[in-house]
């Protein structure tokens, strides 16, 4: 290729100006703007599924009825359980932001396999037109979990969402081996496995979850749509079919999706805490082999979701005593990321405050999960919104805080501009405060025995509820903050510098936004990515202890 | 690199491979597509695992409905069905040596073998199929068994037979139209022992579908 070497002395064009016009994003090959498009999709269904939150939370604000039916209620939690899982948190790091900054991590040009990326964003793009239809249709009332005999007897759309949820796996499927092959085929010469920054082993044990569980739930939907078209009566006990036995598929892919989940977000809290400590992070190999463990162990524990539906009570007691091995490489990494911290410089930007929200709200998500994987606990507290505040600490107190400090962190690198830092700090405190007003009353509200999906409630609850409904309206206008600075960002933002954080990260060693093959020379490795000692200098008393 | 591929594979010049830009050379690339389509592979496994699970769950707990529903399953014509895929599964396997070995004009040949042996699959599978409907085995609501042998719940086995094998013979449809692609990029002499990727890639496929009717056939009509 003559031209490329006849262009290497010039100044390399950014990859968002290399190719204008919609036509050229469109169908475009390059990671970076495929992870820009997801960015924008996922974040359409996050505003998409918040609506329904914040509509569930104004329903609930009062006893009885008080905007909607409680057929409405129905769908619009079904809905937001939905598009929030499926169409948001699944894809939101792994295929936005990992799509945009695994390549740069590993010195790569693009994925392995950038016709594939391509493909699997207009299957996400698919699969979120046929939730629309089932919207339009005829709604949905299942609960995200669509659990027979119900699902296949309610005249709501469930083949159109079934369907939706089918191809949006395969989306998943995709991009999870494309990340594999990327990691295995395409690190720069001299970048081991454990030379990668934290963030890629994270993405590593998701796209293994991808690949593995994801047809699971492929399958299952296939059957659920056979038993709906056709009545075979696989999950139909009159036709000699077994209910238990879809929820036993159902969450064989439902909880390592968990882990889908969340392992992405913690690969982003590994890269934001050692940024902003300004410290080499605490056992690496820890993080990243407990990201694998995580990975693996999330395949063993999908019972736990079963203790009260009549599985074998062995059974019962192992997954409950394997669900207490999970705690362990979870807490080794709070442990870790926290000792990363142990006499940093800790810069409080806003990427940091999330950072450090994700740790407290994560930590509350999971030992609540220990709470729940306790069999005689778990059955005063199944199907209570104790329940629905554990799953909403480890999901939104973890994945989507992490989401936000990932955004925030890498938003100069990927817009080339700053956002306003003052109203980043402002919303950050606003989410933390507005999560826990919205969800810790719930953890009080299910351990008094309110039940989950519930659309109507005793009145002893009332004030709980409104509380909740208060603290979601300022998580609701917290976000509206963060459009606002954003769009001011893109429009009117101070250009960013290469590296505004004094990162380590390989990502920060190329301009932002960054050129269209990711590095105009490639990165010097013998600077790993977490040595902030070798180039910041340790602090002294850190240094005697080790 | 170029001159090779035009020397040793008598390549006309406008199908002449080119490595995609981000790989390292040809050999990154073949490693890596293969690698990506292993893991393809093993997504299919899980899919077609979750029916397998099915089966076993409901094997057990109506061991003598399966026995009994599975006389009605025609051996010999299963039988000969495995045969056929197993001889399709070869003749690919000796098309993908064919590329390897640089045998440009075998590949055609051996793929239009496999080609006619997934047809002939095919088609033995209509026949099949056609019996059962009309003996009412078609389940869901056209279930209308009307033998005095017929088990109770025999809808389950009959559900999962037409769901897994139909899921089954899906793939093969979807392997025809691979290996029609293949054979025409073969017969514009696309493929070289230089860069014969495809014929790899569908090979793999093709041998999986061939190992998942291997593992039908007994679970179905050989139930001791």
């Amino acid at each position: 290729m003559a031209t490329q070497t006849l262009d290497a002395h010039r100044p390399s064009v950014s990859y968002l100006d290399a190719a204008k016009g919609w036509k050229n994003w469109a169908y475009t090959l390059d990671h970076k703007r495929i992870g820009v498009m997801y960015l924008i999709a996922v974040s359409l269904a996050l505003l998409v599924g918040g609506i329904f939150a914040m509509l569930i939370r104004i329903e609930l604000f009062t006893p009885g009825k008080t905007i909607m039916t409680a057929e409405t209620y129905n769908k619009v939690f079904t809905l937001h359980g939905i598009i929030m899982v499926f169409l948001f948190i699944i894809p939101s790091i792994p295929a936005a932001l990992g799509n945009f900054f695994l390549p740069i991590m590993i010195g790569a040009k693009d994925v392995a396999f950038p016709r594939l990326n391509i493909a699997s964003y207009y299957l996400w793009i698919t699969g979120a037109i046929f939730t629309l239809a089932a919207i339009l249709i005829n709604g949905i009332d299942t609960g995200w979990t669509f659990y027979t005999p119900y699902s296949v007897q309610t005249h709501t759309s469930v083949i159109w969402m079934g369907l939706g949820i089918f191809v949006l796996g395969f989306s998943s499927i995709f991009t999870g081996l494309n990340f594999l092959v990327t990691m295995h085929k395409l690190r720069m010469p001299g970048l081991g496995w454990f030379d990668m920054p934290l963030f890629l082993w994270a993405i590593y044990g998701t796209a293994l979850i991808q690949v593995l569980a994801t047809p699971v739930i492929g399958i299952t939907l296939l059957l659920l749509i056979a038993e709906r078209v056709m009545h075979i009566g696989i999950f139909d006990p009159a036709l000699g079919g077994d209910p238990v036995l879809f929820q036993h598929f159902f969450w064989f892919y439902s909880h390592p999706a968990v882990y889908i989940m969340i392992l992405p977000g913690m690969g982003i809290i590994s890269e934001v805490i050692t940024t902003f400590a300004r410290r080499h992070v605490f056992g690496y190999r820890f993080i990243a082999f407990s990201s694998i463990a995580i990975a693996v162990l999330g395949f063993l524990v999908w019972g736990h979701h079963m203790f009260v539906s009549g599985q074998s009570e062995v059974a019962t007691m192992v997954f409950s005593f394997l669900t207490f091995f999970v705690a362990i490489p979870s807490a080794i990494k709070v442990f870790n990321w926290t000792t990363t911290m142990y006499k940093g410089q800790i810069a409080l930007d806003t990427p940091m405050l999330y950072a450090l929200s994700f740790l407290f709200l994560f930590s509350i998500g999971g030992l609540t999960g220990i709470f729940l994987g306790a069999l005689s606990v778990d059955v005063h507290l199944t199907d209570t919104y104790f329940v629905v505040a554990h799953f909403h600490y480890v999901m939104m107190g973890g994945t989507v805080m992490a989401f936000l400090a990932g955004l925030h962190y890498w938003w100069p690198k990927m817009t080339g501009r700053m956002y306003n830092e003052k109203l980043g700090r402002i919303g950050a405190v606003m989410v933390f405060v507005g999560f826990n007003v919205t969800f810790l009353t719930q953890f009080v509200l299910g351990s008094q025995g309110m039940p989950r999906r519930y659309y109507d409630y005793l009145p002893k609850y009332e004030k709980l509820h409104q509380m909740s409904s208060f603290g979601a309206w300022l998580l609701g206008s917290a976000f509206l903050l963060m459009t606002i600075y954003f769009v001011q960002s893109l429009r009117s933002g101070a250009k960013a510098p290469d590296n505004p954080w004094g990162s380590l990260g390989f990502e920060w060693r190329t301009p932002s936004p960054p050129p269209v093959e990711n590095y105009d020379t490639p990165p010097d490795i013998s600077i790993g990515p977490y040595d902030y000692g070798k180039v910041y200098g340790k602090p002294a008393q850190a240094d005697a202890k080790a | 690199m170029s001159e090779i591929t035009a020397e040793s594979g008598g390549l006309k010049k406008e199908f002449e491979h080119h490595v995609g830009h981000h790989f390292a050379d040809a050999e990154n690339e073949f490693t890596a597509n293969k690698l990506g389509f292993w893991l393809f592979l093993a997504t299919e496994i899980l899919l077609f695992g979750g029916l397998f699970v099915a089966y076993v769950v409901f094997r057990s707990t109506y061991p003598m409905t399966f026995h009994e529903a599975h006389e009605h399953l025609s051996k010999p014509m299963g039988a000969i069905n495995t045969i056929v895929l197993i001889c399709s599964s070869f003749t690919m396997a000796m098309a993908v040596r064919a590329a390897q070995t640089n045998q440009q004009k075998r590949i055609v040949p051996l793929l239009a073998i496999t080609l006619a042996c997934a047809f002939m699959f095919l088609v033995i599978k209509f026949f099949e199929y056609k019996a059962k409907i009309e003996h009412g085995y078609l389940p869901g609501y056209w279930y209308t068994p009307h033998l005095a042998t017929d088990p109770p719940n025999g809808n389950i086995f009959f559900g999962l037979y037409f769901v897994m094998t139909g899921l089954h013979g899906l793939h093969v449809l979807g392997g025809i139209g691979a290996i029609t692609w293949i054979m025409v990029k073969a017969k514009k002499r696309q493929f070289s022992s230089e860069w014969y990727t495809p014929v790899e890639l569908v090979g793999m496929y093709w041998h999986l579908v061939d190992l998942i009717w291997i593992y039908l056939f007994p679970l179905f009509y050989l139930i001791g």
